[in-house]
């Protein structure tokens, strides 16, 4: 489980996330939603450790990762797997060299050994024969699985999504949603999903925070979200024609 | 100030939470590869050429009948040593491995590679930087080296070519008075040349931020900068090891 206590952070000026407190569930799709620039990757790159809080407390499973030294957060950064929303693969290394990499860097996994877990990895996100591939010869889709795979390679305790539909089409976004539920309950762990595609929330939002301007609005599952009594969380959900229609 | 103090954070930053041997031995062997391998050609051209047409100039100038022709090549020999091998290397170095490790490092900032790096628990500087600082440092006295007697060379083709010196004098020239700290003094500009290039270089690029614009700015702002550095260090070196 991932508690977020009180968390601000603001840029020169301008405030961009005004004291959010929550909990992320673990074995359960975590989903932080909002408009653009609501503050939803800020909070999503405060969790993780690439932006440091204003203030404010970020516990791994009661672990203090912001007050923690360098050591201690790097101890807890290697039980993170993240999906980046361009998919950030390494541009030099091919498919197996990208998830092979968290393998050669953070253990002492024998050749054998690792190939066979990227093979595993690769398998378990509905890919093969693409190992020898580049990144810039592989169709977006195919680069959120090699970004899953990657995520998933050392079989982390908690998995980050940052927008991982952008880009895609709707079937490939279903097939990718699909695919993060699926690891979340084989592995039971915390999965945050920071989205604002409300198929996403329909089929993985298990658990549901919907950020407004820098505030959590509400908290709350998929199935409350139509009744959430929110009028700016109803203008997001309700925003396109065919919502509309199902009000 | 702040960017000097930043850039000093930087380059701290490198010796801090490293990975083992083995990961950095395979970068480092990578590296250099990129930059002293990949560098022979230009540096060849460079070289040759430069010797060819210092040997040529000067010939131009020193038409004294009073001046023998061996100092021609003695000329070719003290600038090659001194200047032209160590810091006009220097120079083309900084455009085309500078430029290279910015962009890299920019496009990576850019496309969050390196924020990938971070997550994993892997501190990107060390891992990104400092082999390319190493590999540097290894090979661009090397590649002093090379130009220094390529570019002698130059001129001795150039002689043997236009007859301006004859062979033998050229020969002679090259010998005459030797002086071997000159030999020490541009493997020490080498060295804080290569350091120069590869960390202003590497601090461009890694804190690009925006887009592919920002990513081309870094790299200018690279290439230019090592340029200015590698001249004040030209100048202050010269200054402490020659006056």
């Amino acid at each position: 489980m991932i508690e977020i206590i009180d968390v601000k952070k603001s840029f020169k000026e301008k405030d961009v996330l005004n004291g959010i407190s929550g909990t992320f569930d673990a074995g359960k799709c975590n989903l932080i939603i909002g408009s653009s620039g609501t503050g939803k990757s800020v909070l999503l790159k405060c969790i993780v450790g690439l932006i440091k809080p204003d203030s404010g407390q970020i516990l791994f499973d009661n672990r203090d990762f912001t007050s923690g030294d360098k050591e201690s957060q790097t101890e807890i950064r290697r039980e993170i797997g993240m999906l980046f929303q361009g998919s950030a693969l390494f541009d030099s290394k091919n498919v197996e060299q990208n998830i092979m990499f968290p393998l050669d860097v953070l253990t002492n996994m024998s050749k054998e050994e690792k190939i066979e877990r990227v093979n595993f990895c690769l398998d378990r996100v509905g890919l093969a024969n693409v190992n020898d591939k580049m990144p810039s010869e592989i169709s977006g889709g195919m680069k959120k699985r090699v970004g899953i795979a990657r995520a998933i390679v050392n079989k982390p305790n908690y998995l980050f999504c940052d927008e991982p539909n952008s880009g895609l089409d709707p079937q490939t976004s279903m097939v990718i949603d699909e695919l993060i539920n699926e690891i979340t309950k084989e592995y039971g762990i915390t999965t945050v999903v920071v989205t604002h595609d409300m198929n996403s929330v329909i089929e993985i939002g298990e658990k549901v925070m919907y950020l407004y301007k820098g505030h959590k609005l509400w908290e709350g599952s998929n199935e409350d979200i139509t009744n959430s009594g929110v009028k700016e969380l109803d203008d997001f959900v309700f925003a396109n024609r065919m919502m509309k229609k199902f009000r | 100030m702040k960017s000097l103090g930043k850039f000093l954070i930087f380059t701290g930053q490198m010796f801090v939470r490293r990975e083992s041997f083995k990961t950095y031995l395979s970068l480092v062997l990578d590296e250099c590869i990129k930059v002293g391998f990949n560098s022979l050609f230009i540096v060849t051209i460079v070289s040759v050429f430069m010797g060819a047409v210092v040997t040529v100039q000067t010939a131009y100038n020193l038409v004294s009948p009073f001046i023998p022709d061996y100092v021609i090549s003695l000329v070719v020999r003290d600038m090659t040593v001194l200047e032209l091998s160590p810091t006009i290397i220097a120079i083309v170095y900084a455009g085309k491995v500078g430029s290279n490790i910015a962009g890299e490092l920019g496009t990576m900032r850019i496309t969050e590679q390196i924020d990938a790096l971070e997550v994993m628990g892997i501190n990107s500087t060390s891992y990104l930087v400092l082999p390319k600082i190493i590999a540097s440092l290894l090979m661009y006295p090397m590649l002093v080296i090379m130009s220094g007697f390529l570019c002698i060379y130059g001129g001795y083709l150039t002689s043997l070519a236009t007859g301006i010196i004859s062979g033998h004098d050229y020969i002679y020239g090259i010998r005459y008075e030797f002086i071997e700290f000159n030999i020490a003094f541009a493997l020490i500009k080498a060295f804080v040349f290569a350091l120069l290039v590869a960390s202003i270089s590497a601090y461009k690029g890694y804190f690009t931020t925006g887009g592919a614009l920002e990513v081309g700015k870094s790299s200018t702002a690279a290439v230019t900068n090592s340029c200015i550095a590698i001249l004040l260090a030209d100048y202050l070196l010269a200054q402490l090891l020659l006056a």
